[in-house]
């Protein structure tokens, strides 16, 4: 550390357990990179942290427009936390825009650091304000601190044989070096990123190391901060850790089932926001023996990765919502033709094209029932990002064991948010069981099932003896062959079934935190998990008896289920959607779920779980959720 | 373990039986109406497969939905009855991902042409090693006789009582256009002709794409008839031959040749000079295109090779990015976790 901040005696100390910060200012303003800056800092630094990027849809809506703003949100602690924060401590906005769709997120009294070179009349039109919020007192409420951030990151930069755009473009780094002091963190991280990052542009190299010491250093030397702030390393499990997000953790969780089943991993997909990043990270990693196509469609994507699973591959194809309904008839032939295909769903906000960038759990129904006939998939939901890793080795363990599709139900905002993980031995990781057909007797049939899985044999072309026709068409259980005869489907439509139902078998029982019987289990599935551990942890703290379990097996459901819901007098199911899994539980074991829904493209406030939570036991009147302006969702 | 690209790998003994048509036979019974086409092509198929020295186990059929797409379940090798329009994208996922097997597309103008066009044009655009059939009856037989995007403009069907509105797609012109390096057209009445439209198709290193006129004798007989009937064929088709000129007639006795774009039929040309001459091996593609407009009863109808061109394949392509990122160091989990910054807590 040789960059350790030598403090004035003016600044005092103070020491915190926990700090959310938002950074939000222009799409153009480089505000997903200087989160993600200081989230390395932080997690290098051993903070326990959750990360909450928020960007528009638009790649470049015009500069300084509200619909323009992006923001990155995180939060550090050092205690282990489970969500990005409900609402900023100190919020860093780098133009009007940004302050207007952003404020209202802020903590009362949080410290807020703004460009005040950028308040001038364009912006301030462009963003709707009248008056200059600097000046007409309505920040009254907040500690302001406004600082010339684009005047002096210029001061920083002169002399440099740079365009005054790329100077300009230099400014986050300024306000992320002028954040990194404030929380007592070193320049070393950023440096050796921008090092590699830059290492062919010596000049863009030179301008940012400026900008972010400059900011550095004004942190250092002004007097505008009576007070730095100390956030200590987090207790966690020994181990060597990484950063990672859910679409990272994705991606490598299917690296991982190929490497374990020693089968080739061949991934087919048409770029989709948010799964793109998937193709992105497993285009690269062809020294695994990976094979990756961009398809023409959704539906030649999961075309593709059925006919590599029908050759004996790894056939993973992914998308988000709107592709998952492309894939559908796809993937009923999956189903039909018992072939171990995975399909990942990046859900996204809305029927249609809806919210692309937004998050929401409302593809649930759509995996469990979107498709023609009684048609059974398995359904697997990490909860957190790095969960996505463990998941995606589950989704192929289910597979292949069970010949079987398998959706896998990840969110945008596990896919684009982070958290520190502690990287796994790789003999701590799952075996993933297969094994091609074996020559028989007489004609092969290749729908003559294995007793205790149901699953059916995998014969894949060039296997000698083998040679057999499969398709969409119903076949006869007995020989393989086409059938219409009315016996032989209602039995085979039920061995379909019975097949994904077996998979309970092999998955793990529920786990319940917090009591093991009581007034109320707040359940859920997919990304809401931090939110809802974190509300149960404190309605404990508060001495309420509310436990919390989190289903990261959709179908089947673990075996425990039933008798983990019959346990507490009250059931909640928060979920970002009008109430799927509430649907399903309901329908399932004839209780009286209560639903908690929320659907704004936004994730769960620990907040707003503990407010349904009092509600639901009788402690306050009925819980309204508000709804607050945050950016990108301006643009409508 | 290891990755298993061929998990027979070993089994395949270089002294191969010798197969015939009948070993290419299953015991499903064909259930395509008598007098149907698809019998022919069916045939021709089952007799030229031997001759490709391909062991069976290694070959794939695979269709879509329709009257042709039934085919897999009467070739004995592996296939796979897919959806509508679908097969060229289960056939890009299965060859990319197994280069070393021969795969069959089965389709037809309905399947390949209409709800599938998308696949059809990028299986082709990308030169994926698989060899396209698509029987061409201008109608859709399987539902009943709706018009297909080949039927004929005006043409009266149970879907079109007044007659169609539509101009119909040229499945040639469409492979030529999507960059297809192998492009032909038979004629199930012609079986010789057909049988080795399949085994050169079948032989091309790349995608080939074949049109093959099929007559459905329920609902559109006679489709084809003006032309591909035996008594008329010499003098309304014209047989496409790679560096010869353009002649057709019972004597061969008509050429073809060029005014400017546009070709004429040159009667009882005495000489070859100022015949056209076919030049399948042609990376252009203006020659083929002139030949695809050509048409009864204007001008005979060629069939044979329209182009037949090398490039590099996709699948092969793939295979060989992989390879090479292999042989510069094959992926570490263990690395693979460990990339970007990690820090120990102790």
């Amino acid at each position: 550390m040789t960059t350790e901040a030598q403090l004035k005696p003016e600044h005092q100390i103070e020491e915190l357990e926990r700090v959310t910060i938002r950074f939000a200012g222009d799409s153009g303003d480089g505000m997903q990179l200087t989160g993600t800056q200081f989230t390395r800092t932080a997690a290098v630094f051993g903070n326990d942290l959750a990360t909450l990027p928020d960007f528009p849809a638009e790649i470049r809506a015009p500069a300084g427009s509200l619909p323009g703003v992006s923001g990155f949100q995180i939060s550090f602690a050092s205690t282990e936390i489970y969500t990005p924060g409900d609402r900023p401590d100190v919020l860093v906005a780098m133009n009007p825009a940004a302050l207007k769709t952003n404020l209202g997120d802020l903590k009362p009294g949080g410290l807020l650091i703004v460009d005040k070179d950028e308040f001038e009349p364009t912006n301030l039109k462009k963003a709707a304000y009248e008056t200059n919020p600097l000046e007409d007192g309505s920040l009254n409420g907040y500690q302001v601190v406004p600082i010339s951030i684009t005047r002096q990151n210029e001061l920083a930069l002169e002399g440099l044989p740079l365009s005054a755009k790329d100077k300009f473009r230099c400014r986050n780094f300024y306000a992320l070096g002028l954040v990194l002091w404030l929380y007592g963190r070193t320049l070393d991280t950023t440096i050796k990123w921008a090092t590699e990052q830059f290492k062919r542009r010596p000049d863009i190299l030179e301008a940012n190391l400026r900008a972010l010491r400059a900011g550095y250093n004004f942190g250092e030397t002004t007097e505008l901060f009576r007070v730095q702030y100390r956030v200590p390393p987090a207790k966690v499990p020994p181990g060597v850790y990484r950063h990672i997000s859910g679409n990272e953790a994705t991606a490598l969780g299917f690296v991982a089932a190929s490497v374990l089943s020693g089968l080739p991993l061949f991934y087919a997909s048409y770029p989709i926001t948010p799964a793109s990043d998937i193709l992105h990270e497993l285009s690269k990693l062809k020294n695994f023996g990976i094979k990756t196509f961009q398809a023409e469609d959704e539906i030649a994507a999961i075309g593709a990765a059925i006919g590599a699973a029908y050759g004996g591959h790894l056939g993973l194809t992914g998308t988000s919502g709107p592709g998952l309904a492309l894939k559908s008839e796809a993937l009923n032939l999956a189903v039909m033709t018992e072939l171990p295909i995975v399909v990942i769903d990046v859900q996204r906000a809305g029927p249609s094209t809806g919210m692309p960038t937004k998050t929401e759990q409302a593809d649930l129904l759509q995996a469990m029932f979107g498709r023609n006939g009684d048609s059974y998939v398995a359904i697997v939901a990490p909860c957190t990002p790095s969960d996505c890793f463990y998941m995606a080795i589950e989704a192929f363990r289910i597979a292949l064991k069970y010949m079987v599709p398998v959706v896998f139900l990840s969110d945008g905002y596990l896919g684009n948010g982070s958290e520190p993980w502690r990287i796994p031995d790789i003999s701590e990781l799952p075996k993933i069981e297969w094994h091609y057909a074996e020559p028989q007797e007489g004609k092969f049939n290749p729908y003559r099932r294995d007793p205790k899985t149901l699953a059916r044999p995998w014969a894949v072309p060039g296997q000698r003896g083998l040679e057999h026709r499969i398709g969409g068409l119903e076949k006869s259980g007995e020989t393989g062959d086409i059938s219409y005869d009315p016996r032989n489907h209602h039995e085979m439509t039920l061995a379909r079934k019975g097949k994904v139902e077996r998979i309970v078998q092999d998955i793990p029982p529920l786990e319940v935190t917090g009591p093991e019987e009581g007034d109320l289990l707040v359940l859920g599935w997919g990304g809401t998990y931090g939110s809802i551990t974190s509300a149960c942890d404190n309605a404990r703290k508060r001495g309420l008896s509310v436990a919390s379990a989190h289903l990261r097996y959709l179908n089947p459901f673990p075996a425990n289920l039933g008798d983990v819901l019959k346990r507490y007098r009250k059931v909640l199911i928060p979920e970002l959607n009008t109430g799927q899994l509430a649907l399903l539980i309901r329908g399932r074991f004839l209780i009286d779920a209560i639903p908690f829904n929320k659907i704004s493209g936004q994730p769960f406030k620990i907040a707003e779980i503990e407010g349904k939570i009092d509600e639901v036991l009788g402690l306050r009147d009925e819980y309204v959720l508000e709804f607050t302006r945050s950016a990108g969702v301006s643009g409508g | 373990m290891t990755a298993p690209t061929t998990p027979n790998d070993g089994l395949i003994s270089p002294d191969l039986p010798v197969l015939t048509r009948k070993d290419f036979v299953t015991d499903q019974e064909v259930r395509w109406c008598p007098g149907c086409g698809d019998y022919s092509i069916l045939a021709q198929m089952q007799k030229m497969l031997p001759d490709l020295g391909v062991p069976r186990e290694q070959i794939v059929f695979i269709s879509g939905i329709g009257c042709s797409s039934r085919f897999p379940y009467y070739v004995n090798t592996y296939g796979f009855h897919s959806i509508h329009g679908r097969a060229p994208t289960i056939a890009t996922g299965l060859k990319t991902a197994r280069p070393e097997l021969k795969v069959f597309v089965i389709t037809g103008d309905g399947d390949g042409l209409s709800i599938g066009g998308n696949h059809l044009l990028h299986a082709m655009r990308r030169n994926i090693d698989l060899t396209i059939v698509l029987f061409n009856n201008r109608i859709y037989g399987l539902t009943k006789g709706q018009y297909s995007p080949t039927s004929e403009f005006g043409k009266i069907t149970k879907s079109s009582p007044y007659g169609t509105t539509e101009r119909p797609l040229n499945p040639i012109r469409i492979a030529l256009a999507a960059g297809a390096t192998f492009v032909a057209r038979s004629v199930d009445r012609d079986t010789k002709h057909l049988e080795e439209m399949l085994y050169l198709a079948a032989k091309h290193r790349g995608v080939s794409f074949v049109e093959v006129y099929q007559n459905c004798n329920i609902f559109n007989d006679g489709a084809f008839a003006a032309f591909a009937e035996k008594e008329v064929r010499a003098d309304r088709m014209i047989y496409l031959e790679h560096g010869k000129p353009l002649r057709f007639g019972k004597e061969n006795q008509h050429g073809i040749r060029l005014n400017g774009f546009t070709p004429e039929i040159v009667e009882n040309a005495a000489t070859d000079d100022g015949l056209l001459v076919h030049d399948a091996h042609a990376e252009n593609i203006t020659l083929a295109n002139i030949l695809v407009g050509m048409d009864y009863p204007d001008f005979p109808v060629p069939i044979g090779v329209f182009r037949d061109v090398d490039a590099p394949t996709f699948d092969q392509l793939v295979q060989q990015q992989v390879e090479e990122a292999m042989a510069r160091g094959k992926g570490s989990l263990e690395a693979a976790l460990r990339t970007g910054e990690t820090w120990v807590v102790e």
